[in-house]
């Protein structure tokens, strides 16, 4: 019979970045798999201790309490601009934002444009889940046409409340932005993908080379009323189409780049 | 009519469309947020407007648009929300539009919480944008009135084109309460003169809050101020209980205010000579009636919830003629009757004495004793 | 006379339900009511709890430090709201969920396996209404009629027909305590 003669190996273990503590998200919710991977990629990076967060308003409120860094809690939607005043001032550290799409796309339309337009040397990660959690359910600019929503109770109605925003492709128009993709958070393979991209929007910010953003297709299982498996599904079946996948814009050094 | 179980938002929002809003704006957040969603059906159902706004920003300033364009008009936000709408309120002002706003306050300041908190008091009373103006402020306490007073904010604001504020805190907007419902009014058919319509058969009218010469300024701040006399000699309300023989007398508002009723009933059963004085429009405040309390009373006890805003205004109509004591309680934490029959019973038992006591710092130490305790 | 209840659990037991079913009841029975929630993000898997008052004047205070009744769904309820039980009051509690069975001196004291019970007449979310069930039959503060009027008319369409289980509940609460004073009387 054969022995089990070497010790055993560490597969998985918590990230540094990341705090021993439960978090307050719904079961099913992959927040969490973003804070993740943001902790794995800055544990990585070495710039765990260099770095400074900007919680949203949102389910992300307490993104500080989750993740092992330095953090402050903008007001909705002005995280982009706290970022800018911290980063103007520090520039040797290195200064993300984590936003929603209620915060980033409708509230902080202003101030994520213009921080891309003036290519602030910070990072965005951008949480879509198409519609208002911390609320209770509320339409997100994001919100699809005709997905019901507890303002938008017989569906989004295109002719009444608009179409969704695609903040990707938008800020990809913005010369002063380096690196803008949309990622998926609704299964493995993709999640990997995801955490490439956040570790290439970081790199954009340590080479200086302005603003980096990754849009994180995210679920809410709770608001969309379904369960976390079925919010997985509708990433994909639903989601997916309206907001496509893909590089928006790429600067061609980090294109280069092997993670 | 019979009398329904309602919400407190659900109860503000109805009542604003059967006093004829037109067009509603706004952006969610709790404990406001039931408000825009049952507009976000009810609204559309009519054939009016319902827009969920980007932000406040561009809710108070739709607000605006429609105000101009002689339509009864509103947004409802709380605490945060009603920050962010301070420079379109200015400007609504300014322009003398009528428009009315129900601010579900919350614990702050900052991102504070979403508990039931009285701490705008300063923000909504004294204008709290930039300038010269004078919003009406009213404190409904209950569903009923929640009502009532939204119907007639829409009135008030009207006849003298201005600003009217509802302000309740997180108790009021959430609770569920028998309340009646007036029946829904007729719209007008036809725009006030002021209004923007379309210059068709008129010269044109352009609304605008600007006045470029210091002394068309003067003017208009003038004409702002005596419309302020206007409203403070015409529209004061207030309740009042167990006045008659009152030595102390409690004064709060909204949630404090009906909070406190059930300590002084308890109070007057003990056989405590204890009555409520319970402002509704905060402006105009009541400031007759309670310097005329002030004679008859040998102390008052201003409860709220806050560090002690309207305290303030009541010192100012006391002219220290009797001891003012306060009792808050803050950041988001209602006090319970028993707190206050708690104060009652001290105050009884240890009348004050010297009328230029300082309330705030009495009450600071008590305070602080009894969180130290419940820790 | 003023009777105030708090309903405690968690999210998605069927507190707040509950004490909107009672408060329909004691304001068709002519009462003066109210009913507030906790409310917010605390809600999500957290807490959930509701205060109803019934009275006979005008109510002030909609919320209560030492509420007359307390029904006590869970543990965290329980050991938030045991000690503030009015004294001479009532503490209804979910023994399925609670890890004792007995309370302090000075208040009557119900220790109901709700969920057990709610699960022989087939859903478990039927433990609030049970609970309530049991509460009126131990209190009188309302019949079993009033509520099951007051839930037959107010039950959101979308779950009229879950109606019976809820009257089979409520009875099934009755009927716990009744059995409970029969055997105490021997
Ligand atoms: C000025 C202001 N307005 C409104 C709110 C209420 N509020 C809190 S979070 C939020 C939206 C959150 O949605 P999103 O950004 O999509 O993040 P999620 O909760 O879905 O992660 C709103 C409207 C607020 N806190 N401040
Ligand atoms: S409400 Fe939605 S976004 Fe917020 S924690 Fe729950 S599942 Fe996640």
């Amino acid at each position: 019979m054969a022995t089990l003669t070497t010790d055993p190996i560490q597969v998985y273990k918590r990230p540094v970045g990341l705090t021993e503590v439960h978090s307050h998200y719904c079961p099913g919710c992959t927040h969490g798999i973003s804070h993740r991977l943001i902790a794995e990629v800055l544990d990585e990076m070495g710039l765990r201790e260099k770095t400074i967060g900007v919680a949203p308003v949102g389910c992300s409120v307490f993104a500080y309490k989750y993740l092992n860094t330095d953090y402050v809690e903008a007001a909705h939607g002005r995280a982009p601009a706290m970022a800018t005043g911290i980063k103007r001032v520090r520039p040797e550290n290195i200064v993300y934002t984590y936003q929603g799409d209620g915060d980033l796309a409708s509230i902080g339309m202003a101030e994520i444009m213009h921080a891309a337009g003036r290519g602030e040397n910070i990072t965005v990660i951008f949480i879509n889940n198409a519609i208002y959690g911390m609320t209770g359910g509320q339409m997100a600019p994001t919100t699809l046409p005709g997905m019901k929503t507890t303002s938008s109770p017989k569906g989004r109605d295109v002719e009444m409340a608009g179409f969704p925003i695609k903040m990707s492709e938008i800020l990809a128009t913005m010369q002063g932005s380096s690196y803008i993709v949309r990622r998926s958070l609704h299964d493995p393979a993709y999640i990997r993908k995801s955490k490439k991209a956040i570790r290439k929007a970081f790199e954009t910010q340590v080479r200086g080379m302005g603003f980096s953003l990754v849009e994180l297709l995210s679920t809410c299982p709770t608001n969309w009323k379904v369960t976390p498996y079925e919010a997985l599904q509708f990433v994909e079946d639903s989601m997916i189409p309206v907001f496509p996948l893909g590089d928006f814009k790429v600067h061609p050094e980090i294109a280069k780049l092997k993670v | 009519m019979t009398k329904k179980l309602l919400k407190g938002n659900h109860a503000l929002a109805e009542a604003a469309v059967r006093a004829g809003c037109e067009g509603f704006f706004g952006y969610p957040i709790t404990p406001s947020t039931e408000f825009l969603e049952y507009m976000s059906s009810r609204m559309p159902e009519l054939g009016r407007a319902f827009v969920q706004a980007e932000s406040e920003v561009a809710a108070i300033n739709m607000v605006y648009g429609a105000a101009c364009a002689g339509k009864r008009t509103m947004t409802a936000s709380s605490s945060p929300g009603v920050s962010l709408m301070m420079e379109g309120l200015s400007y609504i002002a300014g322009t003398e539009v009528p428009a009315v706003l129900v601010n579900v306050m919350r614990g702050g300041p900052g991102l504070g919480n979403i508990a039931p908190s009285q701490g705008d008091y300063n923000q909504m009373v004294k204008g709290g944008g930039h300038g010269d103006y004078f919003p009406i402020v009213i404190a409904p306490a209950s569903v009923q009135e929640s009502i009532d007073y939204t119907m007639l904010a829409f009135d008030l604001a009207d006849k003298y084109r201005t600003l009217v504020y509802v302000i309740v805190d997180g108790n009021i907007g959430q609770m569920m309460e028998p309340a009646e419902m007036p029946p829904m009014r007729e719209i007008p058919t036809e725009a006030p003169d002021w209004a923007v319509t379309g210059a068709e058969g008129r010269d044109p009218i352009a609304l605008s809050s600007i006045y470029i010469d210091p002394y068309d300024e003067e003017v208009t701040n003038l004409r702002l101020l005596k419309k302020k006399l206007e409203i403070e000699k015409n529209e004061v309300i207030f309740k009042e209980f167990f006045m008659e023989d009152a030595e102390i007398v409690i004064i709060g508002f909204g949630t404090a205010g009906r909070i406190s009723l059930s300590a002084v009933r308890e109070a007057r059963e003990q056989g405590i000579k204890v009555g409520l004085i319970r402002p509704i429009t905060l402006f105009p405040f009541p400031f007759e009636r309670i310097a005329e309390a002030a004679e008859q009373a040998k102390s008052f006890l201003v409860v709220e919830m806050n560090t002690g805003m309207m305290l303030d205004d009541i010192q100012v109509a006391v002219k220290g003629k009797i001891p003012v004591e306060f009792y808050g309680r803050l950041g988001g934490v209602t006090p319970f009757p028993d707190e206050i029959l708690s104060e009652i019973n001290r105050i009884n038992e240890n009348p004050p004495t010297d009328p230029n006591l300082d309330a705030r710092a009495d009450w600071v130490k008590r305070l602080e004793k009894a969180i130290e305790g419940s820790n | 006379m003023e009777t105030s209840i708090i309903i405690s659990g968690f999210g998605g037991q069927g507190t707040l339900f509950a004490g909107q079913v009672i408060t329909y009841a004691a304001m068709a029975a002519g009462k003066e009511v109210t009913w507030i929630p906790s409310y917010g993000p605390e809600m999500r898997g957290g807490t959930a709890n509701c205060t109803v008052v019934i009275s006979d004047n005008r109510i002030g205070s909609p919320l209560v430090l030492n509420p007359t009744i307390v029904i006590a769904m869970n543990q965290p309820s329980l050991e938030k709201y045991e000690s503030l039980v009015a004294e001479g009051g009532y503490l209804i509690a979910n023994k399925s969920l609670i890890e004792k069975d007995f309370s302090r001196s000075g208040i009557n004291s119900y220790f109901i396996p709700a969920n057990e019970l709610a699960a022989e007449i087939g859903n478990m979310k039927m433990s609030s209404m049970l609970l309530t069930g049991a509460m009126v039959e131990i209190t009188g503060i309302l019949s079993l009629d009033q509520i099951k009027t007051a839930l037959e008319n107010n039950l959101p369409a979308r779950h009229k027909k879950t109606l019976p289980m809820n009257f089979q509940a409520i009875d099934k609460g009755a009927e716990y305590i009744k059995e409970l004073a029969a055997e105490k009387a021997k």
